[in-house]
């Protein structure tokens, strides 16, 4: 909301700078936006009439005119514009003004007839941003006097960002009760004057709705000249506002609006049939609205209708049929309280929000009607005439707010705010804020008044007081709280842990968006539903991502059209996949390389990056938890058939993937090059074993190298289970240190070289005890996976 | 006898000054003192001679062999010492060569930021908790007092998957978890990713928050406000000046806004501040009855503050960063600049 500052003053005016006026406000809970000056800077206009006027001689369009500014002589001024007139009054720039946009204004000659200044348009005065003529002041404007003062230039639009419980500030009146509390001052509240009535006739008020609608007040105004000019200077206050000037009458109820905070509507009487209803809509009906937007009305919309159709959206917009024209005579001014549960993301749901509806859904004063009505007629006979008829007030008091009274500890609001606070000053607050106050034995009992919503509970009631007192003026406390001793859950891995290894491997971590392009996730988990953002922000953003690699694939491609020729990234988050009815969100760890498997550097041979040293990468996590896993050959969509490895706990339980970037993706996502990924389930993957202390063997540990000759097929990790599944007692560990195809070993067969290293707890080993452990081992590895040893 | 000891004595002690490496030495030693060397072949010949020509003899010879022994070890130490001094000269390398090996990467500017944060609350105590990002509408607006069409849900511009799922707005739905399952006394914070269907310069639609809370019984403003003074200087490592404006969230009453001197300009007023000296960096405030009533702690007995701030600001206030954006474009040349 944004409002004069000269206008607020004019209700209160502290002895403070505007921007003490401002820090004043924003350290209340009004934050103050912006301040800017009301017109930009210019000087040397002042109010000028022209008292002469001739033709230019050589120019057609050309007036020379004598004009009036205040001195003993009138200036001549040449002028082109065709409303100027013998009579008028103009904002005169002199010899040596500045106008607006530095612009100096300097004797001159036209067409050979001296020019000793000019007359001023809105737009250069920097006033409006289209002009059609001169400006024309008022007749009884003072000739001589500064433009600035005499339209109060020297003004402040001052710009509050209002939070939505106040809707009481959103007025001038309201922001004038806030200062003078601040202030502790006295503000002057609006006169308003009922006006005569002097017709009788009055149109039916029928409200159907009345819990949307407690109260609905209606006029009927005759003969109103509804092309009768608004007056400057209510146009100036409404231009502060931000609010165009359009008629009349409709610039007397938007004057209204800021003024009292009453939104009010004006109906053209002629096109009304019958009466006035208040009720919801039908859902065949539709509206045609002001801004031109035709709607489909739903049945939970609150409408203003006649005896035919509906007219407008109740509280948030008027219709284009019933609205006032320059053709209306007759004017039916409504002045209503909607509750703001009746008003509330109804305008939203049209895509509209209007200063009106802004308002109804924060809640209007409900006793407020009958004042601004008033002041609404007032101003509307003054400005363009008119018979005033009698108020139609259709008030449902049943349904209307009640403020009920608060009660508010004393010992309560000390206790929250950590101070001491007179009484006598808790009440002076509350009574400035306009709410009524009974002491009573432990504290206070609060009724607020109608123009605020936010006051429902003790704590609102403290927070009042908080904000008056001034937040920065009330105490801090340093921390003294009940402790507990701190976890150390040893069971579960910290991620910060693998993060931190992850880094140390060469792994930038990345943050990704969780919603991802509909296209790169069908690529990528074609398998899995896609989970639609109702309202994305993009197509490229819309749906949530099922695996972590869409963000990290895209990351990688913004780098690699980066001239970077290595990638390597991790990043940690959840993904979110739908099991049944439900979506899960489950944690994951994922990682992706691309590029030499080492920085550029001396003395090591450049090398592209492989699945194996992204295997190490997941095995050294792994390695921090102490878990063995095993990785099978498997498919999954978006990896390579070759190279893609499923990893699962020793439970079976399915920790993850790990493989080599299907290279049909890796052209259609626009790499050059191969591209490794990792996806780890954190919950699995971080669940920690606690180590359990074996004893140590004082016998000597020996080592055996054997090569066996296995079929390609068969994995080395058959090998290795192989050995593991006879539970030989004396096997420590096993080393695979060659694999060897060529010479020597017949096409189809692979040599596989392996190391095992073997320890008794009771006795040292001796050639011959080890040679039966050996061949008993190699008997199992023949008949289990026909490995041969080789010669 | 060929040669008189004498002249055995002279040659050797040559050979041994002419002996250019440990090899030659080698070679010397063994022409003199191996078992058929020329000493060696001297005291045998000695089983000749008489027992008292034998003792003197054997005495002379001796006398020769020792003398000829000590050079040899002080040679001998001379040439080990040359082959060392050889040896090192020509291991010598160019020290200022980098190291050879994997290079060591980075956290995201905004895990870094996080992790602080998460440090100075865990150092009294804050039990750090992740909620979900896919919320029911309960969790994110009903429990926190902002019913349907309460005009606080025009401030979040929520990203719905259907009527009653959204993506989080915020993380303060994790306090209702928290407090659901848990009593107090409670301290808490939740760090994690929140969602704003809105996209320019200043927003991206997925952000990071940090929200914090405790109840416990006699919790008051000044607590909260100690709490919050305590963290910004910890967290900026700074006295720096910090205000509470009065503000509106629908969960807690009193609310607040927290403002700091702007660390760009030291309050000065800049760009980064839009000449006021502050900037915006959380919102706080009491936890509002309403809220304990959703998750049925009874106000009377408990009180409680809680905060919310933006990760990503407090990271660019700290870094300098200017541009929101860069934290989700993902460019090594700009997470590098933070490792």
């Amino acid at each position: 909301m944004q409002i004069s500052e000269a206008w607020l003053r004019e209700y209160v005016n502290p002895a403070i700078s505007t921007e003490q006026l401002v820090e004043q406000l924003t350290m209340a809970g009004l934050e103050v936006d912006s301040v800017t000056p009301a017109a930009a800077a210019f000087s040397g206009v002042v109010v000028g009439e022209v008292i002469a006027m001739q033709p230019h001689p050589d120019a057609d369009r050309l007036r020379i005119c004598q004009v009036a500014v205040g001195e003993s002589e009138p200036l001549q001024i040449i002028c082109g514009a065709s409303n100027v007139r013998l009579g008028l009054k103009i904002p005169a720039a002199l010899i040596g003004a500045v106008l607006p946009g530095d612009f100096k204004i300097k004797k001159s000659k036209l067409r050979g007839e001296e020019s000793f200044g000019m007359l001023c348009s809105e737009k250069e005065l920097g006033l409006a941003a289209d002009a059609n003529g001169l400006m024309e002041l008022a007749t009884d404007a003072p000739v001589g006097v500064d433009i600035r003062d005499y339209l109060s230039l020297n003004d402040n639009i001052i710009e509050v960002d209002l939070t939505p419980n106040r809707a009481d500030c959103l007025s001038v009146e309201g922001l004038a009760r806030e200062v003078a509390v601040l202030n502790q001052m006295d503000w002057s509240i609006t006169q308003v004057e009922k006006s005569a009535v002097n017709h009788a006739d009055t149109l039916t008020v029928s409200v159907k709705a009345t819990d949307a609608c407690p109260r609905y007040l209606g006029r009927l105004l005759k003969d109103v000249n509804v092309k009768a000019e608004t007056p400057l200077w209510m146009r100036e206050r409404l231009r502060r506002s931000g609010i165009r000037s359009l008629s009349a009458v409709v610039d007397v109820t938007n004057y209204v609006l800021i003024e009292l905070g009453q939104p009010l509507h004006a109906f053209d009487a002629a096109k009304l049939s019958g009466s006035i209803n208040v009720r919801y809509a039908n859902t065949d009906e539709s509206v045609a609205l002001l801004n031109g937007q035709t709607i489909k009305l739903d049945n939970e919309t609150l409408i203003i209708a006649d005896d035919k159709q509906a007219l407008a959206l109740a509280g948030i917009m008027g219709g284009s049929e019933s609205a006032v024209t320059d053709e209306t005579q007759n004017v039916f001014l409504e002045c209503a309280f909607f509750s703001p549960l009746s008003i509330a993301g109804r305008a939203r749901n049209y895509g509209l929000h209007t200063d009106s509806s802004h308002r109804f859904e924060r809640g209007v004063d409900p006793s407020l009607q009958e004042r601004a009505i008033e002041r609404a007629t007032q101003l509307i006979i003054d400005i363009a005439g008119g018979s005033v008829g009698a108020i139609t007030d259709a008030t449902t008091a049943a349904t209307l707010p009640q403020r009920v009274a608060v009660l508010l500890r004393k010992l309560r609001l000390e206790k929250t705010l950590g101070i001491d606070l007179a009484d006598e000053q808790v009440v002076d607050i509350f009574q400035r804020l306009g709410m009524s106050v009974q002491t009573q034995s432990d504290g206070w009992s609060v009724t607020p008044p109608g123009c605020r919503f936010d006051i429902a509970i003790e704590a609102d009631l403290i927070e009042e007081i908080a904000r008056i007192v001034g937040y920065n003026k009330l105490p801090s406390s340093s921390l003294l709280m009940r402790s507990e001793l701190g976890k150390a859950t040893e069971a579960l891995l910290d991620l910060d842990r693998v993060k931190d290894l992850l880094v140390d491997r060469g792994f930038q971590e990345a943050i990704t968006y969780s919603f991802v392009d509909e296209q790169i996730q069908q690529a990528i988990a074609p398998d899995d539903d896609l989970i639609r953002l109702k309202n994305p922000i993009s197509a490229d953003l819309s749906v949530m991502r099922t695996t972590l690699w869409c963000g990290l694939l895209k990351a990688a491609l913004h780098n690699t059209n980066r001239q970077q020729n290595r990638v390597r990234f991790f990043e940690s988050g959840l993904r979110f996949v739908n099991k049944g009815d439900h979506t899960q969100q489950q944690r994951m760890l994922s990682g992706l390389a691309l590029g030499s498997a080492y920085s550029e550097q001396w003395g090591i041979a450049t090398r592209k990056v492989d699945f194996f040293d992204i295997k190490a990468d997941v095995q050294a996590m792994v390695a921090l938890t102490g878990a063995e896993v095993e990785f099978i050959p498997a498919k999954h969509p978006a990896l390579h058939p070759g190279q893609t490895a499923e990893i699962l706990s020793p439970q079976g339980e399915k920790i993850g993937w790990l493989g080599m970037l299907h290279p049909t993706l890796e052209k259609q996502l626009g790499f050059d090059t191969q591209v490794f990924l990792f996806e780890l389930d954190q919950d699995l993957l971080l669940s920690k074993q606690i180590p359990k202390f074996k004893p140590l063997s004082k016998y000597p540990s020996v080592r055996r190298d054997i090569a066996l000759i296995v079929k390609e097929e068969v994995a080395v990790s058959a090998i290795i289970n192989c050995i593991k599944d006879c539970d030989e007692p004396t096997l420590q560990d096993i080393v695979i240190f060659d694999i060897y195809r060529g010479k020597g070993v017949e096409e189809g067969s692979k040599s596989v070289a392996l190391s095992l290293i073997i320890q008794d707890f009771s006795q040292t080993l001796t050639d011959s005890g080890i040679d039966a452990i050996f061949s008993g081992l190699l008997e199992t590895l023949t008949t289990k996976i026909s490995a041969k040893l080789r010669d | 006898m060929s040669a008189t000891l004498e002249e055995i004595l002279a040659q050797a002690l040559h050979q041994l000054r002419d002996a250019q490496d440990l090899n030659q030495l080698d070679l010397v030693r063994v022409h003199y003192l191996g078992k058929k060397g020329l000493f060696t072949l001297q005291m045998k010949e000695l089983g000749a001679l008489d027992p008292d020509q034998r003792r003197s003899a054997g005495q002379v010879i001796n006398h020769a062999k020792d003398q000829f022994q000590q050079k040899l070890e002080a040679k001998k130490e001379l040439l080990q010492n040359a082959a060392l001094e050889a040896r090192l000269a020509s291991e010598g390398i160019d020290v200022t060569l980098p190291g050879r090996g994997q290079t060591v990467a980075g956290l995201h500017p905004v895990t870094t930021t996080l992790r602080r944060i998460s440090k100075i609350f865990a150092s009294v105590g804050f039990q750090v908790v992740e909620g979900p990002e896919i919320e029911d509408d309960y969790h994110n607006f009903e429990a926190l007092n902002i019913p349907a069409h309460h005009p606080a849900r025009a401030m979040h511009d929520t990203f719905y998957f259907d009527a009653h799922t959204v993506l989080r707005t915020h993380t303060s739905p994790v306090q209702i978890r928290v407090m659901e399952s848990e009593k107090p006394p409670l301290k808490v914070i939740a760090p994690g990713r929140v969602y704003r269907c809105d996209s320019d310069i200043t927003h991206t639609p997925m952000f990071h928050q940090v929200e914090g809370f405790l109840v416990d019984t006699d919790v008051s403003f000044a607590d909260l406000k100690g709490v919050v003074y305590e963290f910004l200087r910890a967290f900026f490592e700074k006295d720096i000046q910090v205000r509470f404006r009065p503000s509106y969230f629908p969960f807690t009453e009193p609310s607040a806004e927290v403002d700091i001197e702007c660390v760009m300009c030291c309050g000065k007023g800049c760009r980064v501040c839009s000449h006021t000296g502050w900037l915006e960096v959380m919102g706080c405030g009491m936890i509002h009855p309403e809220v304990f009533k959703a998750v049925n702690i009874d106000s009377e007995i408990y009180s409680g503050f809680a905060f919310g701030m933006g990760v990503e600001r407090l990271a660019m206030l700290r870094y300098g960063i200017n541009d929101l954006r860069l934290f989700f474009e993902n460019d090594l040349k700009f997470l590098e600049q933070f490792n």
